[in-house]
């Protein structure tokens, strides 16, 4: 029996680790649905972008009053995670505090933690303000009613939890030092739980106890929790926003890729020697289908596309910053991401029900998700790259789902297929002739 | 007549077994709108000025794609690439000079896929180094002292980096460089990129054009100086809705320099 919290902490935690690897691989193959992309060019940028836009969190700041407050629970995440280390470790050997050997380096790391605690909690606090009192613009557009609203809020109360938790643990700790409790080790500085501790002041050496295991229990729990919640949530930025930025766009932001099984038409129209009737050269590969001009489904889209969906947190700043937004069209470049993840995943639970094979459901991303009015809306402008903090480029699944509406569909709004008609007939957007491109040069 | 354009093409100069430094892509804003081609003349005044090896296309011009492109239309776009590339590639062009962000961007970044790689610069920043290379001289003239904010095209801003090009342009006019709430990568669109130049405007509350409009207008500008003939009509019929057309004039960098210099 004196192995049992042993036992049970290994099991809690090989339950939350294990469950967490499951919905990494599930995440992974989601991703991985998406169609091939050439990522091998600029590894020195790609890893420059990655240590400045996500490890640096240079684009937060931009906006100083989130961007401070979020670098405040980013640090606090991270550094936390020290203590989290020896929670595991205390967990696993029935330990209590076994780094407290460390001396005074292990005062200042737990007066560190503290401290980071507590100014985790004034943001997040503040965050909870910015989303349900002041109610900043960005978070009240329509799609982010119902769950969306409530994952963010979820998020910040977990987060406030677990920080309570963590402090209330050190206050009752800290008490059991000062009444010399067996097994409480007289280790580390309490900056801000010493505050917490005098609550307890007349508690018994028993009731102390179960208030810092029960702390300590519901910490580590909570954090296992938390790690699980995440594929669930809109909070998966924290991990992904390491690749994404560093599979983020390294070309000038202005460059659209050329389609190259476009190309290969167009060489074929462009040459006279070409026969359009050849039989395939001898040892050609048989492409079955031929291919699909853009995008209409998930699975047409890339699988950078679909990782920028999974590290959307739905900040908003991306439509904030889109002029088709700001006067009132219906585009808004965070629902094109939100809509691309709820689609895969989807397609993803679809995949999972019937034993890995997806199962046509009538339904695709263009139409049931995103509509054509959406896509017209967006006049290329790239405010939404630029404003996204972890190099999220909804412009391109903008893109390649007009080329679908286009190249598949004809259906451009009519304007659009009168301008390509001139380009078509007479090389210029209008209809103008070609033989009058240089009439300006004698006009007064 | 001593002002007289040299607009000398491609084809005239092969004939004589001449090679200009550069080809002046003119673009089909500049060739066929009415606004946009006293851009175009003011540039070839400026280029004629400072005597630059220059030419143009001419009728061998056609639309870089770009509008198509961004349409969605994959293979109108690479049809005209490959021909424009084709007739570039002909006369051995290097260095390409362009007025439109529209086919900067295009010819810079998405031709060079496609076979066609050249020299790419905008016009402010061609202008930006023969003010450096001494070619040109500039005075304020009658823009001296003036207030002028600046409306960044987005093709030539956040597409590609071109800030400072124009703004230093400003500068040696010695007018006074106001900066909108939204600049430089922050910039507000005028609302006709993405081929929205082409079509009317998705249900809104207010049109884009008019939005950026606003914004300019807050900065007490003598002059909203643009450099895109796209911008330019957007910021023009802008001004107009607001009923400013008497007290704000909308003008090209080229033509800010031109009329400096009373050319």
């Amino acid at each position: 029996m004196e192995y049992l919290p042993n036992i049970i902490f290994l099991l809690v935690l090989v339950a939350g680790v294990g469950f967490f690897a499951k919905n990494v691989k599930t995440l992974s193959r989601n991703i991985k649905l998406g169609r091939d992309v050439d990522v091998s060019d600029n590894k020195p940028l790609r890893w420059k972008n990655m240590a400045r836009i996500a490890l640096g969190q240079t684009k937060m700041v931009v906006r100083p009053i989130p961007g401070i407050l979020h670098i405040i629970v980013y640090v606090g995440f991270i550094i936390i995670n020290i203590e989290v280390l020896e929670i595991v470790i205390d967990g696993l050997l029935g330990t209590h505090r076994i780094f407290a050997p460390l001396g005074a380096v292990y005062d200042v790391l737990i007066a560190s933690f503290e401290i980071l605690a507590f100014l985790v909690i004034v943001s997040v606090v503040i965050f909870w303000i910015r989303r349900n009192v002041i109610r900043v613009k960005r978070f009240m557009n329509p799609e982010m009613k119902g769950w969306a609203k409530k994952d963010g809020n979820l998020i910040l109360y977990i987060e406030l939890v677990l920080m309570v938790l963590f402090l209330t643990m050190n206050g009752a700790d800290f008490q059991l030092q000062t009444i010399d409790a067996l097994h409480y080790v007289k280790a580390g500085s309490f900056p801000i739980s010493q505050f917490i501790a005098p609550i307890f002041g007349g508690m018994s050496e028993a009731s102390l106890i179960v208030v810092e295991r029960s702390a300590w229990w519901m910490h580590i729990t909570g954090i296992l929790l938390f790690l699980n919640y995440l594929y669930y949530s809109k909070h998966l930025h924290i991990l992904l926003a390491f690749p994404n930025t560093y599979y983020g766009k390294v070309k000038p932001k202005g460059q659209l890729d050329n389609l190259a099984a476009v190309t290969a038409e167009v060489k074929m129209m462009m040459d006279p020697d070409a026969d359009p009737f050849a039989a395939p050269a001898e040892g050609a590969e048989e492409t079955g289908e031929p291919d699909k001009f853009g995008v209409s489904d998930v699975t047409d889209l890339n699988w950078v596309q679909l990782l920028n969906s999974y590290t959307c947190t739905e900040c908003g700043r991306c439509t904030s910053e889109c002029p088709a937004n700001q006067t009132g069209k219906l585009l808004s470049p965070r629902k094109i991401m939100m809509d691309t993840r709820d689609r895969l995943h989807e397609v993803g639970e679809n995949i999972d029900k019937n034993k890995g094979e997806f199962v046509a459901d009538g339904k695709q991303l263009l139409g049931d998700y995103i509509t054509p009015e959406e896509l017209w809306a967006c006049t290329s402008c790239n405010a939404c790259t630029e404003a996204c903090p972890v190099s999220i480029d909804p412009l391109s699944i903008i893109m390649d789902m007009r080329r679908y509406l286009v190249m598949e569909q004809s259906a451009a709004p009519s304007d659009l297929n009168n301008m390509m008609g001139n380009i078509e007939n007479n090389g210029a957007p209008w209809p103008f002739n070609q033989m009058d491109r240089l009439n300006w040069k004698n006009e007064s | 007549m001593s002002n007289e354009l040299k607009v000398p093409t491609m084809a005239e100069l092969f004939a004589e077994g001449k090679q200009p430094e550069v080809l002046f892509w003119v673009g089909c804003a500049g060739s066929f709108d009415d606004r946009a081609k006293k851009i175009t003349k003011a540039f070839v005044k400026i280029l004629n000025k400072a005597n630059v090896s220059f030419a143009v296309l001419g009728t061998e011009e056609s639309c870089t794609g770009d509008p198509a492109k961004r349409a969605g239309n994959e293979f109108l776009f690479q049809m005209q690439a490959v021909t424009n590339i084709e007739v570039m590639n002909a006369y051995e062009v290097k260095k390409v000079v362009t007025a439109c962000p529209h086919c900067f961007n295009t010819i810079k970044n998405e031709y060079p896929g496609l076979g066609g790689n050249y020299e790419v610069v905008h016009h402010t920043q061609f202008l930006k180094d023969l003010l450096t290379e001494g070619k040109i001289t500039m005075e304020g003239g009658q823009y001296k002292g003036k207030r002028i904010t600046f409306h960044d095209p987005c093709y030539l801003g956040r597409a590609n980096g071109v800030y400072e090009a124009p703004r230093d342009l400003i500068r040696k006019l010695d007018a006074e460089l106001v900066e909108m709430k939204n600049c430089k990568k922050k910039g507000l669109c005028c609302g006709a990129g993405g081929a929205q130049m082409f079509k009317e405007p998705e249900k809104g509350t207010k049109d884009v054009n008019v939005e950026r409009t606003e914004q300019a207008l807050g900065t007490k500008p003598d002059i909203i100086a643009a450099g895109c003939p796209f911008c330019n009509t957007m910021m023009t019929d802008g001004v107009k809705s607001k009923e400013k057309e008497g007290d704000v004039e909308v003008l090209d960098i080229a033509e800010l320099i031109a009329n400096a210099e009373d050319l």
